[in-house]
């Protein structure tokens, strides 16, 4: 970007907020109905997370599985389609008016569409306990990539710990690329996942493909512990010595139960995945609290559209439920943007949307079930002792929290200002869910404690990149303050 | 301010409650950038600012904890010729009123600023600057009022207030009333609407300041740096984050907030920020946030009595309010136990507006 404010614009009626499979279902489904579209993804090629690609650097090919396969006929519906794919390119801030300002190879590019659909996917989340930041201890999300895309295991032994169906996909990962898993440590039991058993026979794929990984685990004799939580890691030897322990239903470990020290040199752990909200915060799109679905989450009516007139948010960042529906909520919530943006009529939306909306209500059914799984378990922060660091952006420890909450600090921006808690280059991503639930059990509830506000830039970016070249004599400095 | 106001009532042995709508000091006063300096301030602002000044570097030893406030000097530069002249010509008034500033040569502003821009012309250099961070704000009031034995109430939304034969009677959301002798208004941008509730028109203009920090590196800097037109307000923390300010405005008013930054004005602030400090490039930004600003018509306090309404007072609309904010809360509070204030204050009356009420309002001016 040379000069003062010039900007490569482009002229688009949606921008796409992430290219995974909500965001490519959701701009090659605009398109078709004759919107111009441009889905915009920091990532150099689409996929999300679930697909993601091998980076061309490392010369590997994708392992030729089903979700490889269904990856790459994403991409190539997409680069079939007339959609312009931004790859490399990250939103910073987007305005009210939808305004989508982003940093790519060539500098600061701005599109100003009149509809946004935000399939910004999730995080994970991890609840702290002591040892949670050692080198070694990684999220099982972050434990997916590294196999799936990087072809690396995350360590010669692992312990995989958490909740819901990442915990059996990554174990099984691990043995499949030759590296031992020590022990799978589940906070659900056995009748947690006997409740979703109805739900997931809507899937029966997915099902045998859960039952043959609980049979490679047996195989493979790995140890599994239902109904148990890691609450405490520790530097031992070249590894970790991992403290495991009994939990009740909402996570809570039991008196009675004996702590077990599994050894490794790698923690995976996750405690479910959340939705997005960054970019619906930032907003101001209304919010509510529905723990099934993943937790704080963006309110949108069945076609995805939110409170904010022309912004939708589609797939996982709509309500946790997994990569088949997201394929499916996207196609709807772009056929649903044509519509508004008056490209197709009432009827012909319906017709568009139809088949997308029996198999999401099939496919959604073993989503919410998965999904279940990993909802929050409020008693989980007990693992959080008084000297375990919640932000560790910022170093701020459980007994900092506490204090800050027993002075009088009931919202979660208060606890911010008083802590630093969420202020560093995460923004809160990491320790959000963390603090929420230790402020929620102050304040009664998690609607109560509410979400920090969203805040620009979505991203941390580099200032180089945001000034560029420029002449002093270029910055339109406003008329100087008074004397 | 209404805190400060509060403080030393509640200590003077008055009765006071503290009646905010959300959290204490969590607009202006919480997210302000925290510059504690007399370049920036109105120059008939100095000698309160320099008071100002001295207590946050205090704080301890009169609010019982503090805000982080660091000394340190203070250089406002020029980069052109034109901003030579306006630099000259601000510090001979700060001068003028007993701010301690010098105007040195490039050589000597980066011998006192290593990592400044070779290309700076000339800066005034001033001994009494510095730093606090107003994110603890409202930590350390709390703690202090309620040691006072202030009524803190937080999250109350006042509505109105009616005079009544003995004072007044304070009408909150929720339709819970307070009986008091006296009121003081400290609304921030929203003391025109509270003054309004009193039958008294005085128009507030509510800027939107947008605020950049960056994530923790290296010490680039150790200085307050600002520039001759007063547009850029710089410093690094102890934590080793960057605050960029200046005014640079964003989009919001007292009804909706701050409600978002204008990227092109962020641009242009950071653009400011890196050419003072080119080191800076290397960083990333972390947040951008932003605050509303009151401002009078001759942007100067309003610090006094509610013309024609015996019993109410109002302290707000003052420049570079967060340094002199805790001098000025206390000159009110004196004014109102019936001492005579150590330094004078600035009579709201001045500013009444003639105009049939309705017809005119403080209007957020966009940049
Ligand atoms: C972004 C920004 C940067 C700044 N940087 C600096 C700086 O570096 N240095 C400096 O010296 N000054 C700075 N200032 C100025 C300084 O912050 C202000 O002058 C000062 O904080 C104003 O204090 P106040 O008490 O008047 O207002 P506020 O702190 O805004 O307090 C007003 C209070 O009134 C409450 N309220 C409003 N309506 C109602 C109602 N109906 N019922 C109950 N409560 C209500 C609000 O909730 C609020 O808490 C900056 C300002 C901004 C916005």
């Amino acid at each position: 970007m040379k000069g003062a404010g010039v900007r490569a614009e482009q002229s688009v009626d949606l921008v796409v907020l992430g290219a995974g499979p909500a965001g490519v279902g959701a701009a090659t489904a605009a398109s078709s109905a004759g919107a111009r579209v441009v889905v915009v993804d920091e990532n150099a090629q689409a996929g999300g997370q679930v697909y993601r690609a091998p980076p061309g650097t490392y010369g590997i090919d994708a392992p030729d599985t089903p979700e490889a396969r269904e990856g790459a006929r994403q991409r190539a519906a997409l680069g079939e389609s007339g959609v312009t794919h931004a790859a490399g390119h990250r939103a910073w801030s987007i305005s009210r008016d939808l305004a989508v300002d982003a940093i790519g190879p060539h500098g600061l590019v701005r599109w100003t569409p009149r509809t946004l659909i935000v399939a910004a996917g999730t995080t994970e989340r991890v609840i702290p306990f002591p040892g949670w930041t050692l080198p070694g201890v990684i999220g099982l999300a972050a434990a997916t990539v590294l196999l799936k895309s990087q072809g690396v295991l995350p360590g010669r032994s692992t312990v995989v710990a958490g909740c819901g169906p990442l915990l059996a996909a990554v174990a099984v990962g691990i043995l499949k690329a030759g590296g031992r898993v020590e022990a799978v440590v589940d906070l659900a039991g056995a009748r947690d996942w006997l409740a979703g058993v109805p739900d997931m026979l809507s899937r029966p794929d997915l099902l045998r493909q859960g039952a043959g990984w609980l049979a490679a685990l047996a195989k493979a004799r790995v140890p599994l512990y239902r109904r148990h939580a890691v609450v405490a890691a520790r530097s031992h030897g070249e590894g970790l010595a991992i403290a495991i322990r009994p939990v009740d239903a909402a996570g809570a470990p039991l008196p009675s139960g004996a702590e077990r020290i599994v050894s490794a040199d790698c923690l995976a752990i996750g405690h479910g995945l959340v939705p997005s909200t960054e970019v619906t915060r930032l907003l101001g799109a209304r919010h509510g609290y529905l723990p099934e679905r993943g937790g704080w989450i963006a309110e949108t009516d069945g076609d995805f559209r939110t409170s904010v007139p022309g912004l939708f948010v589609a797939g996982d960042a709509a309500g946790i439920s997994g990569a088949v529906p997201a394929l499916h909520k996207g196609r709807i919530a772009g056929f649903a943007a044509a519509h508004d943006l008056g490209l197709i009529d009432g009827a012909r939306f319906d017709a568009l949307a139809a088949a997308d909306r029996r198999a999401l209500a099939r496919a959604e059914r073993f989503g919410r079930a998965a999904a279940r799984l990993m909802s929050p378990r409020p008693a989980l922060a007990a693992t959080m002792t008084p000297d375990t660091v919640v932000c560790r952006c910022e170093d701020v420890t459980r007994a900092e929290i506490d204090a800050a909450m027993a002075d009088g600090a009931d919202s979660l921006n208060q606890l911010k200002a008083w802590t630093r808690c969420g202020m560093g280059p995460c923004q809160g991503r990491t320790c959000g869910e963390a603090a929420a639930m230790l402020l929620a059990a102050h304040v009664g509830g998690r609607d109560r404690a509410r979400f920090w506000t969203g805040r620009a830039p979505l991203r941390p970016v580099p200032l180089a990149d945001i000034v560029g070249d420029f002449d002093y004599d270029d910055i339109p400095i406003p008329k100087a303050a008074p004397l | 301010m209404g805190s400060t106001a509060a403080l030393f009532l509640a200590r003077g042995g008055m009765s006071t409650a503290l009646i905010d709508r959300g959290p204490l000091c969590r607009e202006a006063s919480g997210v302000n950038a925290g510059t504690l300096t007399l370049h920036m301030t109105r120059a008939a602002l100095i000698p309160y600012a320099i008071r100002g000044w001295e207590m946050w570097q205090a704080a301890e030893d009169w609010l019982g904890r503090g805000v982080a406030a660091r000394a340190v000097e203070g250089l406002s530069l020029a980069f052109t010729e034109a901003e030579e002249d306006l630099l000259v010509q601000r510090a001979r008034v700060r001068q003028a009123e007993g701010a301690p500033i010098e105007l040195v040569d490039p050589v000597r502003a980066r011998e006192i600023e290593p990592g400044l821009n070779p290309a700076v012309r000339r800066a005034a250099w001033c001994r009494i600057d510095g730093f606090a961070s107003a994110y603890l704000t409202g930590r350390a009031y709390r703690h202090a009022l309620v040691d006072a034995g202030a009524d803190v109430r937080e999250g109350a939304t006042v509505k109105g207030i009616d005079r009544t034969g003995r004072g007044f009677t304070v009408r909150m959301e929720g339709g819970e009333t307070l009986a008091a002798r006296r009121v003081v208004l400290a609304g921030g941008v929203w003391l025109e609407r509270m003054l309004g509730w009193l039958g008294v028109h005085i128009p507030v203009k509510c800027l939107v300041n947008q605020l950049v920090v960056t994530e923790r590196i290296e010490p680039v800097m150790r200085t307050v740096l600002s520039i001759a037109n007063g547009l850029l307000s710089l410093k690094q923390f102890d934590n080793g984050t960057v605050l960029i300010g200046g005014g640079w405005q964003g989009i919001g008013d007292p009804d909706m907030g701050g409600r978002e930054a204008i990227p092109e004005n962020l641009v242009g602030n950071i653009r400011l920020a890196c050419h003072v400090i080119p080191a800076l490039r290397a960083t990333r930004m972390a947040r951008v946030w932003l605050g509303l600003e009151a401002e009078t018509a001759d942007a100067l306090p309003l610090l006094g009595d509610v013309p024609g309404v015996p019993g109410a007072y109002v302290i707000g609309s003052v420049h570079s309010g967060y340094t002199s904010g805790p001098w000025m809360g206390r000159l009110l509070a004196q004014h109102i136990l019936g001492a005579a204030p150590e330094m004078g204050l600035f009579d709201p009356a001045r500013l009444l507006d003639q105009t049939p009420a309705g017809q005119e309002t403080g209007e957020a001016i966009p940049l």
